[in-house]
């Protein structure tokens, strides 16, 4: 039957609106919780987003972002992070049909990208150390390691969490709990792509242009 | 390296006697309630029925204990500071030198903004906000309890530096540079810092939690315009803890970065810019004081209501204007800081946003006076409370939009004015519905009301006190007094000054007559002893037991409309003489206790103290507990279990005794 038509059929009336219908599946209430977390965390990133543009000229003389940064490395790294986000949404769905080795692959190549990007991000901040551009430097550089750096501890624990997410599949199983905290971890992971992109975009495509 | 950082017996001002009396005072009362706990033998019960409890009812009377004790140490900072003030003056310089007064009114702020109104707020929607939603506990009571001890290990830490170390000497907003370690190489400001950064996690998770339980748990039936005011108000406080939260956060990091690790966010060299701070600090600040009146408007609209025997006057305008609040509070925060020196535009614009903000708080006020107008009104405490809060929160409001004048405010920035306005709100909103809500729940709490006439008495003296101790700051401003002052020349000062010492101390008066109060009415419990609905009230709480079972309700309540209970009642009244069916009752899954919150927080401390002293390694086993904490929580087995049928039919037979004896 159409299901149009079946809907049709009732008398709207008879319905409770959408708001009456009495609390939300458990799943539904932990996901919504963990969103709302994360939107927090996003108002938090943007008072970082905030200081560093209004200290992105404050250079104290030193070098500026356009002197520092290296496009080919941030490149590899924005690549990594978007293909990870990919590979984590694959393991969802391994998650929702159960298939364990699906879910282990899926993992194991998220956690690799991750690490993958996290590396070359210790090594741009390593090498920008070593070029004396150290948080010290200026009110701009403390600007810009701490943005850059609190993301990069966000994938940091992303990561923990994920091999704590493992162990929990193989001693545990999927029950219920286990799956909602994989819900909320593929939520956590694709939440820093989008600040990825938004960082990507304020810090290294407008710090370049002159 | 020494093991113990910055750490050592200098740490402890053993040369100041006023200090070290203070803290023997309070080492002397934690002794004593240890004591007595001890005594009674009550510790296995403490631990298992409150302090790993994840109950919303206990949480929320655990953070009301919490306000209520801190609101003691903050008031005694304010009692402090009226005495020095009403002798500091012409030559004088008072009992309190310049460092120890500067530590005093940056700990009174602190503690009375972050640990008196915040856990008194917190606490009052804790226990309310599910009840009166029909529902069985918050969207996740685990982190509920993770909540209120983080913000419980916060004041802990604010109490420990009065005996180890040193306070802030910066204000309660820390403004840089001042706050940096150029001006302030103390740990004053590490105190300030962590134990806010710690509290302020909890708050954040609080509002996470509430947002869900409000947005996704409600009772079948309990549509959005259904919801009583007072979620719906906690809704929009919850809505801004989430959103402004964070920002403070971010903040005091960057501070704290710059203080720990060299980095260059507000210190003077380094091109750091100093009015970010502060833009930062009232981005938060503004909402903030939303934050705090929000759910108190929502308890007067409750008393107002149910005292008036009344539905509440525009429902639909009194959600619009919460709602409007709620957005219009993000808009306002530069008139904190007019003389920053922005253009005339910006100004213009934040002073114009700022008087906007009286309209929807106006049409509340017209609300409970319409609601009031034409009904029977009970003038029991709760109501006491509520109208005191009509009469001065209009006084404090109308100071406030003068103030949005900028040329005005260029005037009376920074002077007592401005401290005489805000104690007007804050205490003339936030204590006095703080104090309706409390009188007003108590008997659902615990099944008895508190004393009437202890209770009157101690309002008049707080409504008394207050008016002494404020209007004359009023005057003061005007005459130029600026705020903060340890000592002053001026002499015509002096009276208004002695004048407001008067007021505090009727003030305290006040305070003794609550503790009075409580006393007195535990003693005579059994004649306070009440029903589920001692005050015909209109929404859901009173339709269960007082106190309520673990479990809230025995069958969960269908909603038909606004006023929930009272609708019921109505019901009931039509078709008196039907017998009520035998109801049936299915097992109950409540979740289990969890010392997940209180060992959290415990490593929290750990992590704080060693922080601040630079205690690098104890920091390091403070994280690696709170992981271990987490970890086992997360792989535990059993979250919940369930109450048999019968336990919660003995219950209800138990309670239906009770009211028809």
């Amino acid at each position: 039957m159409n299901i149009a038509v079946a809907i049709d059929s009732v008398p709207q009336e008879a319905l409770p609106t959408a708001s009456e219908t009495g609390p939300a599946p458990k799943r539904v209430v932990v996901a919504y919780g963990f969103w709302i977390f994360l939107l927090s965390d996003i108002v938090m990133f943007s008072a970082l987003f905030a200081s560093y543009a209004v200290l992105v000229r404050s250079t104290a003389g030193g070098p500026s972002g356009a002197q520092l940064f290296n496009q080919v490395t941030v490149a590899i790294e924005t690549a990594c992070l978007l293909v990870s986000s990919y590979t984590c949404g694959l393991m969802s769905m391994a998650i929702n049909s159960r298939y364990r080795l699906g879910t282990y692959l899926g993992a194991v190549i998220t956690f690799a990208l991750g690490a993958a990007f996290l590396t070359l991000e210790i090594r741009e901040f390593a090498d920008m150390i070593a070029r004396g551009a150290t948080p010290e430097r200026s009110a701009f550089l403390s600007a810009f390691f701490t943005l850059v750096g609190c993301h990069g501890l966000h994938v940091t624990l992303g990561l923990i969490w994920l091999v704590v997410m493992m162990v929990q599949v193989a001693v545990m199983g999927f029950v219920p709990t286990v799956q909602r905290r994989l819900l909320c971890f593929s939520l956590f992971w694709h939440a820093l792509d989008i600040v990825w992109v938004g960082l990507f975009t304020v810090v290294y495509l407008m710090g370049v242009s002159p | 390296m020494n093991l113990l950082g910055k750490l050592d017996w200098s740490a402890i001002p053993l040369h100041e006697p006023i200090i070290m009396s203070a803290t023997v005072f309070m080492v002397l009362i934690v002794a004593v309630v240890l004591g007595f706990i001890t005594m009674k033998g009550a510790w296995l019960y403490l631990w298992r029925e409150w302090i790993t409890s994840v109950d919303h009812k206990r949480i929320g009377v655990m953070y009301i204990i919490l306000a209520l004790v801190m609101m003691l140490r903050g008031f005694s900072d304010a009692i402090m500071m009226r005495a020095q003030q009403a002798v500091a003056a012409g030559g004088a310089q008072g009992y309190l030198p310049p460092e120890h007064f500067d530590q005093i009114f940056s700990a009174h702020g602190t503690i009375m903004i972050f640990f008196m109104g915040m856990p008194f707020v917190v606490g009052l929607m804790n226990f309310a906000v599910p009840l009166q939603l029909g529902i069985r506990d918050v969207a996740f009571p685990t982190l509920n309890s993770v909540s209120f001890w983080l913000t419980a290990s916060g004041a802990l830490l604010i109490n420990i530096s009065l005996a180890v170390g040193e306070f802030s000497k910066a204000g309660w907003t820390g403004y840089a540079p001042l706050s940096e370690l150029q001006f302030s190489p103390g740990v004053g400001v590490d105190y300030y810092l962590w134990s806010l950064q710690i509290s302020g996690l909890g708050t954040l998770l609080a509002g996470v939690n509430f947002v869900t339980t409000i947005l996704k748990m409600r009772a079948p039936g309990m549509g959005y315009m259904r919801m009583p005011v007072f979620c719906w108000t906690s809704l929009a406080t919850n809505l801004l803890i989430v959103a402004a939260f964070p920002i403070l956060t971010a903040a005091l990091a960057m501070l704290l970065l710059d203080r720990y690790l060299g980095f260059h966010f507000f210190t003077l060299d380094g091109q750091g810019n100093q009015m970010l701070y502060v833009n930062l600090f009232w981005v938060w600040g503004h909402p903030e004081v939303y934050i705090l009146i929000l759910p108190l408007f929502g308890v007067f609209s409750e008393v107002i209501a149910t005292f008036s025997g009344k539905p509440l006057f525009g429902y639909r305008s009194m959600v619009a204007a919460t709602m409007a609040i709620c957005v219009l509070s993000f808009l306002v925060w530069l008139h904190h800081f007019f003389t920053m020196g922005a253009s005339a535009g910006v100004n213009g614009f934040f002073g114009v946003m700022t008087m906007i903000i009286a309209v929807p708080t106006g049409v509340k006020v017209f609300n409970w006076l319409f609601t009031m107008y034409g009904g029977r009104v009970r003038f029991s405490v709760p109501v006491l409370w509520a109208i005191g809060f009509m009469v001065t929160f209009v006084i404090g409001g109308m100071t406030g939009v003068l103030m949005a004048v900028p040329p005005a405010d260029f005037q009376l920035h920074n002077s007592v004015f401005l401290i005489a306005h805000f104690h007007n709100v804050i205490i003339g909103g936030v204590v006095f519905g703080a104090m309706a809500g409390y009188n007003y729940w108590f008997p659902k709490a615990f099944g008895f009301k508190l004393d009437e006439r202890w209770g009157r008495a101690s309002f008049w003296c707080w409504f008394i006190g207050f008016y002494l101790a404020f209007m004359p700051l009023y005057l003061l401003g005007l005459m130029g007094m600026t705020r903060r002052m340890q000592h002053y020349d001026d002499l015509t000062w002096q009276p208004w000054l002695l004048i407001a010492m008067v007021g505090t101390v009727v003030i305290l008066v006040g305070i003794v007559f609550q503790i009075v109060q409580l006393v007195v009415s535990i003693r005579a419990r059994d004649r306070l002893r009440v029903t589920g609905d001692p005050w015909n009230a209109r929404t859901l709480e009173w339709a269960t037991t007082s106190p309520p079972p673990a479990w809230n309700f025995a069958v969960q309540p269908e909603v038909a409309g606004i006023d929930a209970f009272w609708s019921s009642k109505q019901r009931a009244h039509a078709k008196q003489n039907t017998p009520a069916p035998t109801r049936k009752y299915e097992p109950i899954e409540m979740p289990k206790n969890s010392a997940t919150g209180f060992v959290t927080a415990f490593f929290a401390v750990v992590i704080g103290f060693a922080l601040i002293w630079h205690i690098w390694w104890m920091a390091a086993v403070g994280v690696f507990g709170a992981f271990v904490t987490l970890l086992a929580f997360a792989f535990r087995r059993h979250s919940e279990f369930e109450v048999p049928a019968e336990q919660i039919a003995r219950f209800e037979r138990a309670h239906q005794a009770g009211v028809a004896a």
